[in-house]
């Protein structure tokens, strides 16, 4: 396994990254990007991983120490006709039950379009999905019962949408607290609330943007080229350019404790940056921490496994397993 | 997923199947006017007009099983004859081909390139047939068409829905395993060196901006890779160094087209799931292929005797074993579905039959009920 580390890397705590115990999965991951979610519970000492087959999702709840404890697969419900399913599922956590469908709405897709639903996030008792037209449906999630409501469509993107990004609210009123992109690579800011807020619109440059993050003001968006780059959510101002990957990037994760954060890509690279907040500048400042090959592997989807950013796990397009890493 | 993915797909493995063939016969020493006649029937028939107004209209990907049965009648539209192993692994090599091409791809729209690659070589292949020429040319137009304007993300999304369709496909071609571009267990090497994909910048660099927007901080990083830049972009044009070699022809008489059958696959649930999915689908399929065989025009050798059996294998023992041999999970069943009591349905066959010159013996008459297959053979 290559591993590249940053020489003089100031935190030589996380330098190493060391192979834990394969998840082994009944399917192997399909060549979607974000394909790989994961649920930390640590309250329950448990971690939930989801990762998408094909017309199935695989849920597997896991120990700490690896163990298998349940495993669990959700089929989307087909339609009958020639087009695919185009309804939102909405489960309990552990896949027991489907609580909630919606159907999407294809009325004014050409022929030539593809319909579908990509991207999803919850913001305080919201949950919002991306879809193909670029509207993003939101979802209002009541603390009790299952009358979960469609409770507005965004409008603000024109391209399907790629990914979907929450963060806790820092407590002020007009802080951003959820970003959007699409396959243009443009985003968009908003501020969660019974009506959302366009705050801020970051153009694309033609490539598109299929995975987004935000932390504490800070948007990061990985590209298709290769590219992550980081903006002041507030203004879409640019303040790094990284020349991350050299091939398309598929999944970005945060460890908002540490801020760290981690960019995977169809090169096979996996790669840990830690981001700072310069208090002079008002600027934000990369540092590159780590970075891991998965050979002959390309990957979809990858996450930190624990919010200190001390360990993470990788899917991989035809592998039928999730890789763990684990700082030494 | 995308629904503008079968006209790349079909192409390109027609490509790849067009190359293989090629090489059989002249391992075979099959006489050069014979080999023309096999290769220009096949490609004047690949790029029916009428045909390519069904590939190119928007629809999902079918099974795989679906396609297979496309290019058995693709391959005996020509005067060759292939038995069901030879078929077997003719279909393999093809698939691995192309997925492998896919999968290396440096930009999802790179697949566009691959697939004018198969072209150009095509139009080697019959060069001496200018009313066939046309026809590739006229398609390649239509590629141009359909496929020149889509954006980025388009593109990433069709990547996609091919890599999904050739997902847990692990058969292990001799002349990959030769170059060691697939692992002994069958999974593509993945090289992280050699040149960036155009568009895409040397990783190692971060660059730092303030709120000016002028760069503040650069900082170099140790990547892990061995990356240039890209040297040029290759053309799209009907004529144009394409500069990606993906797609072009990696046989020759010298390199035999072996596959290995073991171990293929260790994911058997996902190859279960689609043996014994739900029937919706083959009513789905079984249209999709009425559609796009009632395109093809098949003609009928005007002398049967003319015929002859190409083999994919070195020997006729070789071809036997392989036959015996052949992992169940990794048998490609014909499509065999009885036709039902629907109505409609057989109506709209027999329609499509209708249009079908049949410049032989009148066939025998197909009640309602008769097997599907058994009417596309009388064709």
């Amino acid at each position: 396994m290559v591993a590249a580390d940053s020489e003089g890397s100031k935190d030589p705590g996380v330098r190493m990254f060391r192979r834990e115990r394969s998840i082994p999965l009944r399917g192997s991951a399909a060549a979607l990007c974000n394909n790989l979610s994961v649920l930390q519970l640590p309250v329950r000492n448990l971690t939930h991983f989801g990762v998408v087959h094909g017309p199935s999702a695989q849920l597997l709840s896991f120990a700490p120490e690896g163990l298998p404890l349940a495993q669990r697969q959700l089929h989307a419900k087909e339609g009958a006709g020639v087009s695919p399913p185009l309804i939102t599922q909405m489960f309990e956590s552990d896949g027991s039950i489907m609580v909630y469908w919606h159907a999407l709405d294809s009325g004014d897709a050409s022929p030539v379009q593809a319909v579908f639903a990509r991207g999803i996030a919850a913001s305080g008792h919201f949950i919002c999905v991306g879809t193909w037209s670029g509207r993003v449906l939101v979802f209002d999630i009541p603390a009790k019962g299952p009358n979960i409501v469609l409770s507005e469509e965004l409008a603000g993107h024109q391209t399907p949408i790629t990914d979907i990004a929450t963060e806790r609210a820092q407590g002020q009123d007009c802080v951003a607290d959820m970003v959007t992109a699409d396959d243009s690579g443009l985003l968009c800011v908003w501020r969660s609330g019974p009506e959302f807020k366009l705050l801020t619109r970051i153009p694309g440059f033609g490539v598109p943007c299929p995975s987004v993050q935000l932390w504490q003001g800070t948007v990061a968006a990985g590209y298709g080229n290769g590219q992550v780059r980081l903006y002041e959510a507030s203004t879409g101002t640019l303040h790094v350019q990284i020349n991350a990957h050299a091939r398309a990037i598929c999944a970005l994760d945060l460890a908002p404790e540490v801020g760290k954060l981690l960019s995977a890509a169809e090169d096979t690279f996996v790669h840990i940056w830690k981001l700072s907040r310069s208090p002079e500048s008002v600027s934000i400042e990369v540092e590159h921490c780590h970075g891991e090959c998965v050979p002959d592997t390309q990957v979809c989807g990858a996450r930190f496994c624990d919010p200190s950013g001390s360990s993470f796990a990788v899917t991989g397009y035809d592998l039928a397993e999730i890789l763990r890493f684990s700082s030494m | 997923m995308s629904v503008r993915t079968l006209p790349l797909l079909f192409l390109n493995l027609g490509g790849e199947m067009l190359y293989i063939l090629d090489q059989r016969l002249r391992a075979q020493n099959v006489p050069g006017d014979k080999a023309r006649k096999v290769l220009n029937d096949i490609v004047s028939t690949m790029f029916n007009r009428k045909f390519m107004e069904e590939l190119f209209k928007p629809q999902e990907l079918y099974s795989k099983k679906a396609l297979r049965t496309v290019y058995d009648r693709l391959a005996h539209a020509s005067i060759i004859r292939l038995n069901q192993a030879s078929m077997d692994k003719l279909y393999d090599l093809m698939t691995v081909a192309f997925k492998y091409q896919v999968l290396m791809c440096p930009r999802p729209k790179d697949v566009l390139l691959v697939t004018f690659n198969h072209l150009d070589a095509i139009k080697g292949l019959i060069r001496d047939s200018p009313a066939i020429l046309n026809q590739v040319d006229e398609t390649f137009q239509q590629l141009t068409e359909v496929y020149g304007g889509l954006s980025a993300g388009e593109f990433q999304l069709i990547r996609q829905t091919l890599l999904i369709f050739f997902q847990d496909l692990h058969i292990r071609v001799s002349i990959f395993l030769k170059d060691r571009v697939q692992n002994s267990n069958g999974r593509f090497v993945l090289p992280v060196s050699g040149p960036v994909p155009w568009g895409t910048e040397v990783p190692g660099l971060i660059r730092m901006f303030n709120s000016k927007g002028e760069e503040v901080k650069t900082v170099e990083f140790k990547h892990g890779g061995n990356y240039v830049a890209a040297p040029k972009e290759g053309s799209f044009e009907l004529y144009g160094d394409r500069v990606l070699k993906l797609g072009t022809n990696m046989y020759s008489v010298n390199r035999p087209v072996e596959t290995h059958m073991s171990g293929a696959s260790k994911n058997l649930a996902s190859q279960t799931q689609e043996s014994i999915a739900p029937n919706p689908l083959a009513k789905e399929e079984l249209n999709f292929l009425a559609r796009l065989l009632g395109g093809m025009e098949t003609k009928k050798p005007s002398d049967p005797e003319a015929g002859f059996r190409l083999n994919l294998f070195a020997t006729e023992e070789e071809e036997e074993q392989a036959a015996l041999t052949r992992p169940e999970e990794l048998s490609y069943e014909v499509i065999n579905i009885q036709a039902t009591q629907d109505q409609q349905r057989s109506e709209e066959l027999a329609r499509i039959m209708g249009e079908f010159e049949i410049t032989d013996a009148p066939r025998q008459s197909a009640s309602k009920g008769d097997d599907l297959l058994a009417m596309m053979d009388e064709l």
